[in-house]
Order: structure tokens, then sequence, then C-alpha cells
């Protein structure tokens, strides 16, 4: 194996495992933001049970984290110098910025709200679990809006070669930040409200008289339901209308579209993509299941526009067609579902009938890994669905068309395939070791049940 | 030395090393140090004393490296780049250390709480020795070819030479030194006693290894000594030495919070006198001077410059208002309890 493909692998690897847990760690910080938030203002003290249930679930996520985060910052410049020394003058301010705004916020409020109960009053102490969940969504900004400007590079021109900043302004509210940031967010809320749902149902499942289990059960569901609506509703598709505007090759592959469609172009809503033909070998759908016209409609509100498919394109600028199209509908799959089983859980909760029904409540025990599922197939779709490009072909500043800059030449020139492979075995074994040791700990600390309650 | 933008920024991202140096350091030392302590209850009193605040210690490493990328991406892509394999076992080492912190309290099992302490030890002495051995690299100067590619053309091995792990000997001595101060400060009895011998014994291991690393420097690294005219360099030379004097003084008349700052002030201008020998270069090469990286000829451009100090006069003074805020709130001494976050009020079922 090459270098360029042990790098994209690590890349792959550091990205995937980081990103399992900064969507629980925000969403889950948002629903201990609002348990504590009742605990502090109904003087319920089952509120602060449910706080330090799972205050403890929060920091064992925060931990990891933190660790596999670092390994992110550092691998732009380890791994990918071209890159870096291209993108440097943009791209090196938002995560600087998250550090100065966003992460010393969260980590720093990470200590009080841990350790500083009872140390600090109980308003304070509330105030430090709100200053963990602000800090972790500002710390979501920075880096969603970093990496759009690779999706939708904006406020530059390319000049001494390499990209330099026209106005920061552009380059950080480039046209896929906030559809991508509001999508990413409802994403992660909707994690953290199916953690809270799902270790809830496990405790009134044991003891259906479990006050923390009731009580943090209906903050999961009601919240979990609003925000998977929010999901789909506005935030996935003005994503994806965004997408259909400014990439449209990405928007060609995720709904497997290959030939260009004048008009009333379907919606795919299930298909089998596989090669077929001879040289060279095109992308084709097996067994589609379309709704004629929907994607037209639904991508630019109209349902006789054009949309162009991949074979517009040439071929050296062309996603891989099979990962997008199947990543991005299994996460289309997974949000439907979120949002008819959180209905279903809502109105058992309504009527009072979800602590007997069993069945759903082992359903939300077991749907408690699927929003992290869905994120990660939602990131396989936006960063394959970019290929070949690590910076897509836009415009510049000056009007000039930009050409993109190309993942294959970007990594660092001297760095070798056995560097690089041994520290990919290095750290595959790590991160085994370390998702192994969360999860169960995780599990082990989830299914603490909290002294009885005082007062 | 003009104000420009660029030097502006070149004492930031030098006050960026110097807070994580000064803060993430004493964690590194009490990490270290925990290797060393007597039982349990002794390491559970290494890791309460560090644990609100490490996690807010290390984002100056992250902040630092993200202002390294804004302001110098060659730098940024050169140095993480050249130093590769070393970069990934100093990764490795933080993720042990961080997740030790986290975990090692989880589970009430004797020897679960070793295998953690061990990683907690290791991953804080590992990092206290890389980071010199990486400081010793650079002023000793890098394998770089000409910009503006500045191809790097070293070896792993080529890192290890005698003079970096030397000045990383000097950092990890420094380290334990000030993390024992620090961990003065939050002990009482006995322990605290025994912790200021140590600082003191580290002080003359510490002097006697900087004095050599000086040394070798001035034979080495010739180049870093052409400001020996310059006011300000004797200046921070004398108040490096009023430091010096200061820290074993205050050590032994139980002056703790005096000695801590002192420790403080030490590695502060150490890395202050580095700086203001290189400036303007922020990485020489060992194939040619001429081929050094500059705060000029390695810099962004001075719109993005302007914009990152935009964002570093708003951003960090709030920071820095709830950092000192918050080490108030958990001033004074720990108990070996402080070690476990959420207290008590669990019990397990099944």
């Amino acid at each position: 194996m090459d270098a360029l493909l042990l790098a994209r692998l690590q890349f792959a690897v550091t990205v995937g495992f980081h990103f399992i847990f900064p969507p629980i760690s925000i969403g889950l910080a948002w629903m201990l933001c609002i348990a504590e938030y009742l605990g502090w203002r109904k003087q319920d003290a089952v509120y602060v049970q449910v706080g330090r249930l799972f205050g403890k679930l929060l920091a064992i996520t925060f931990a990891v984290g933190v660790a596999s985060g670092i390994v992110m910052e550092f691998q732009f410049g380890t791994n990918w110098a071209v890159y870096s020394k291209f993108v440097g003058d943009i791209f090196g301010a938002p995560l600087a910025a998250e550090g100065v705004f966003a992460f010393f916020l969260e980590s720093t409020f990470m200590g009080l709200y841990l350790f500083g109960r009872g140390r600090v009053s109980k308003g304070v102490h509330w105030f430090a679990s709100l200053m963990v969940a602000v800090g972790a969504t500002l710390s979501a900004f920075w880096i969603i809006a970093a990496n759009s400007w690779q999706q939708t590079p904006a406020g530059f021109v390319v000049r001494n070669g390499r990209a330099e900043l026209t106005s920061f302004y552009e380059a950080v509210f480039n046209p896929s930040t906030l559809p991508r940031y509001f999508h990413v967010v409802a994403a992660a809320l909707v994690t953290g409200a199916f953690v809270m749902a799902g270790v809830a149902a496990w405790h009134v499942l044991r003891d259906p008289e479990s006050l923390v289990g009731r009580k943090a059960l209906k903050l999961g569901v009601a919240w979990g339901l609003v925000f998977a609506l929010f999901e789909i509703m506005p935030f996935g598709h003005l994503h994806a209308q965004q997408v259909a505007r400014t990439q449209p090759a990405k928007f060609a592959a995720i709904e497997g579209l290959y030939a260009s469609v004048d008009a009333k172009a379907p919606l795919v809503v299930f298909a089998v993509p596989f090669r077929s033909g001879g040289p060279p070998p095109k992308p084709a759908l097996a067994a589609p299941i379309e709704v004629p016209g929907l994607l037209s409609w639904m991508a630019f509100g109209d349902f006789a526009a054009p949309v162009k498919g991949l074979a517009d394109f040439p071929e050296d600028a062309r996603p891989p067609i099979w990962l997008t199209f199947v990543s991005f509908h299994n996460m289309v799959a997974l949000g439907l579902f979120f949002l008819g089983l959180m209905a279903v859980a809502s109105w058992k909760l309504y009527t009072g009938a979800i602590y007997r029904s069993r069945r759903l409540l082992r359903t939300l025990v077991w749907s408690i890994p699927l929003p992290v599922l869905a994120c990660q197939l939602g990131w396989v779709a936006a960063e394959v669905g970019r290929q070949p490009w690590i910076v897509y072909p836009g415009v510049q500043a000056d009007g000039t068309p930009f050409e993109g800059l190309r993942t294959a030449v970007s990594h660092s020139p001297t760095v070798t395939a056995g560097e690089i492979g041994f520290s990919l075995a290095l750290f595959t074994l790590v991160y085994l070791a370390l998702g192994a040791l969360w999860l169960f700990l995780m599990i082990r600390k989830a299914k603490l049940v909290p002294e009885p309650a005082q007062a | 030395m003009n104000m420009d933008l660029n030097t502006i920024w070149f004492v930031l991202v030098g006050v960026l090393i110097i807070g994580y140096a000064v803060l993430d350091g004493f964690d590194l030392g009490v990490g270290a140090l925990s290797l060393f302590a007597r039982d349990k209850t002794e390491r559970d009193l290494h890791v309460a004393a560090i644990g609100p605040v490490w996690d807010g210690n290390e984002v100056w490493l992250l902040t630092g490296g993200g202002a390294l990328f804004a302001a110098f991406p060659p730098v940024y892509a050169t140095v993480f780049s050249g130093f590769y394999l070393a970069l990934m076992l100093l990764l490795v080492a933080l993720i042990a250390r961080a997740v030790s912190l986290e975990f090692r309290g989880l589970i009430a099992s004797e020897r679960w709480v070793r295998v953690w302490d061990w990683a907690f030890g290791l991953g804080s002495l590992l990092p206290a020795i890389l980071f010199g051995v990486a400081v010793g690299n650079v002023l000793r100067g890098v394998p770089v070819g000409p910009g503006p590619d500045f191809a790097w053309q070293g070896s792993f091995l080529g890192l290890l030479n005698p003079y970096s792990i030397l000045v990383g000997l000097v950092s990890a001595v420094f380290f334990v030194m000030h993390g024992a101060l620090y961990l003065r400060m939050k002990t009482e009895g006995e322990i605290a006693e025994r912790l200021g011998r140590i600082a003191l014994g580290a002080y003359v291991v510490f002097l006697l290894l900087y004095a050599a690393a000086t040394a070798a420097t001035i034979r080495g690294s010739p180049f870093l000594f052409q400001k020996t005219s310059s006011p300000l360099f004797w200046a921070l030379v004398a108040l490096l030495g009023v430091a010096l004097v200061a820290l074993p003084v205050a050590t032994r008349s139980g002056k703790r919070g005096l000695a801590f700052t002192a420790s403080s002030a030490t590695i502060a201008l150490m890395i202050l006198l580095a700086a203001l020998s290189a400036y303007p270069v922020l990485v020489p090469s060992s194939l040619g001077l001429e081929h050094s990286l500059t705060i000029y000829n390695a810099s962004s451009t001075p719109r993005t410059l302007g914009t990152m100090l935009v964002i570093a006069l708003t951003g960090v003074p709030i920071m820095l208002g709830y950092t000192i805020w918050i080490y108030r709130v958990f001033k004074g001494p720990v108990r070996p309890g402080d070690a476990y976050s959420a207290g008590p009020g669990l019990r397990r079922v099944a």
C-alpha cells in the first residue's frame, strides 16, 4: 500500500473513532443541562440523581473524545503537510478560535461541573453544566466551519501557491457552514436524547417504579421527538438542498443519479448500487424504488427542474458512488426511524402506557447506538462525497474559478508508508482498546442505581 | 525588533507555549511523581490535586497547535510531519494520561486502579521528556531544505541525538520539580515536607543539567547567541537569575506559593530567552541557516494574522477570567476522596 492510501486510511480511522464521542457529549451535555436546571429550580432531588447518573456517562465520553481529538488536530500537519501549507492561511484560524472560544470553556467548566457539586452553589453548578453544553456546541461550530470550507470554499484567492484569506466572515460563513452546522448539532441532540431515553428505559424495565428512570425517560423521549423532527425538517432538508446547489457531483452520488435528467428527476428510495457495462464500468442501480419528479422538487422546489447526473462530470471528478449512496440512504432511513420511534414513545408517554410497554422500552435500549451510527454514515457521505477533492472546486473572491485541490497530491511527501503503517497499526490497537473500555465503562455506569433521594 | 503582526504572533505563540508549560507542566510533573508515591492513598492525592484542572490546562497545547497552524502554517506542516513518529508517541502518551485520570476511579478494584496509575505516571513522564527533545531539536536546527517547500530531509532516529536527549532530561527534571512544588501547595503534613525535599533535589539536578545544556547550545548553535549585545537579553538573564535564586530560598523557608511562582517564572524566562535568541527565526535549518523558517517567510497573510489577533484579544481575557476563578474555587489542600469526581450516591445492582 502506498503512503497516500495509508494516510487516508489513518484519517478515516482517526476521525471515525473521534466522531463517536462529540455527538454524545454535545447531546448529553444539553440533556444534563435541562435535568440540572429542573433539579435546581424545582428543588427536585430526583433530577439531581439524573444529573449524577448521566454526568458520569458524560465524563467518560468526554475523556475519550478529548484524547482522540488531539490526534485529529495534529494529524493535518503530520499526514497532510501539502494540504496544511495550502490552506493554512484559512483553515488554521477556525481551529485556533475553537480552542480559544470553545474548548477552554468546555474543559474548564467540565472540571467545575464534575468536581464542584457541593463546593459551589446549586445555581453556579447548573451554570457550569450550561457552559459545558455551550462550549461543546461552539466547538462544533468552528470544526464544521473549517470542514465546510473544504466543501464549499469562499472568501479567498489563490496567490503565492496557497489560498489566501480575503474575508474571514465569508470563509467562516461559507455556503455550507450553517446548513451543515444545524444538521450536525441536531444530530448530536438526537444522540443525547437517545442515550438518556435508552438508559432510562433500562432502569424502568428493571424497576417500573424507578423515579430516576421515569423522569429521565420523560426528558429523553419528549426532547428526542423534538430533535428528531428538527433533524429532518428543516435541517436535513436544507442541507440536502445546499448540496444540490453547491456540490452537484456529490448530490448526484448520494442520490444515485448516474445520467442527467432534464425534468422530473426521480427520488430513489431504495436500490442496490453496483457496477455494470463494459469498460469503462458504469455504476448502476438494481431493483430501484423511485418516486418520479420528487428529487427535482425536493432539491429545487420544482418538479420540472433538471438534475445533473454523475455522467455529466469528467471521470476524474466523480466521487465513488457506492459508498456515498449506501451511507446516505441508510442515514436517511435511520433518521426516519428515530422520528417514528420517538413519535410512538411520546404518544405512549402521553397516555402513560410507556412504563408497561416492555417491547417499546427494550427497543429504546437497543436503539442507543443507532444515532451514533447515523452520524458516522452522514460523515462518510459528506467526506467521501467530497472526493476526489480535499478542497472542493469553487469560485475565488475575485470571481475567477478555483479548480480545487486534489486529495491525491495533499499528503506529506516526507512521511513514508512504513511510518504511517506503523502508527496506523499502533493507533488502531489503542482505539480498539479504548473503544472497548469506553463501552464497558458506559454500560457498567449506566446500570448504576442512584441512592434513595434525599431532598 | 519591530512590532509588526508577525512579531506579535511570534510573541503570542510564545505566550501559549509558556501557558502550556507552566500549567500542564505541573500536571505532567505530578503525574511523573505519582510513579514514586508510597501507596494508593498518596496516588489518590496526586490525582485529586490536578483532577479538576488538568483538562483545561491541556487545551493550551491544542490552542497553541491551532495558533501555530493559523499563524505559521509551514512550521506546523513541516515540523509536525518531520517529527512524525515522535509526535505519534507523544499523542499515545497524552491519550493514556487523559483516560487514566478519568477511568482510574470508576471501578473499585485494586488491580484496575494500579493499571491506570501506571498509565497516568508513564503517560505524564513520557511527554515531559518528549517536549524537551522536541525543543532540543528545534534549537539545534532541523534538516529542512529551502522554502517555500521546506522539504524535510531527516529521520526519526536523527531526532534522538545526544543534545536533544540532554534537553529532554532538562525538561523532565524541571517538570518533576515544578509538579512537586505545585503538589506541595495542595497537600499537608509529611508528604508536603517530603515534596519540598524532592523539589530541592530536583532543583540541584536541574541546575547542573541546564548549565550543561547551555554550554552545549553555545557550542552547537552559536547562531542563537547573536543577541548578546541587546539589553533585553541581559535583562531576561538577570530575571532568570533572580528566579533561580528565589526558588530554593522560598522552598526552604516554606513559602509554598512563592516557590511555585519562582518555578513558573523560571520556565517562562527560559522560553522567553530561547525565543528572543532565535527571533525572527522560528525553526533554524541544519542544512544552512539561510533555509530557516522565519516569522516572515513562513507566515500567514497580514489579514489572517490581524483577524487572529482580534480573536485572541477577545477570547483570551475571557478565558483567563474563568480559569482564574475556577482555580480559586478549588483552592486549598485536597483529600484522597477528592480523586473521585461524582462522589457517593450511586450503587451497583444486579
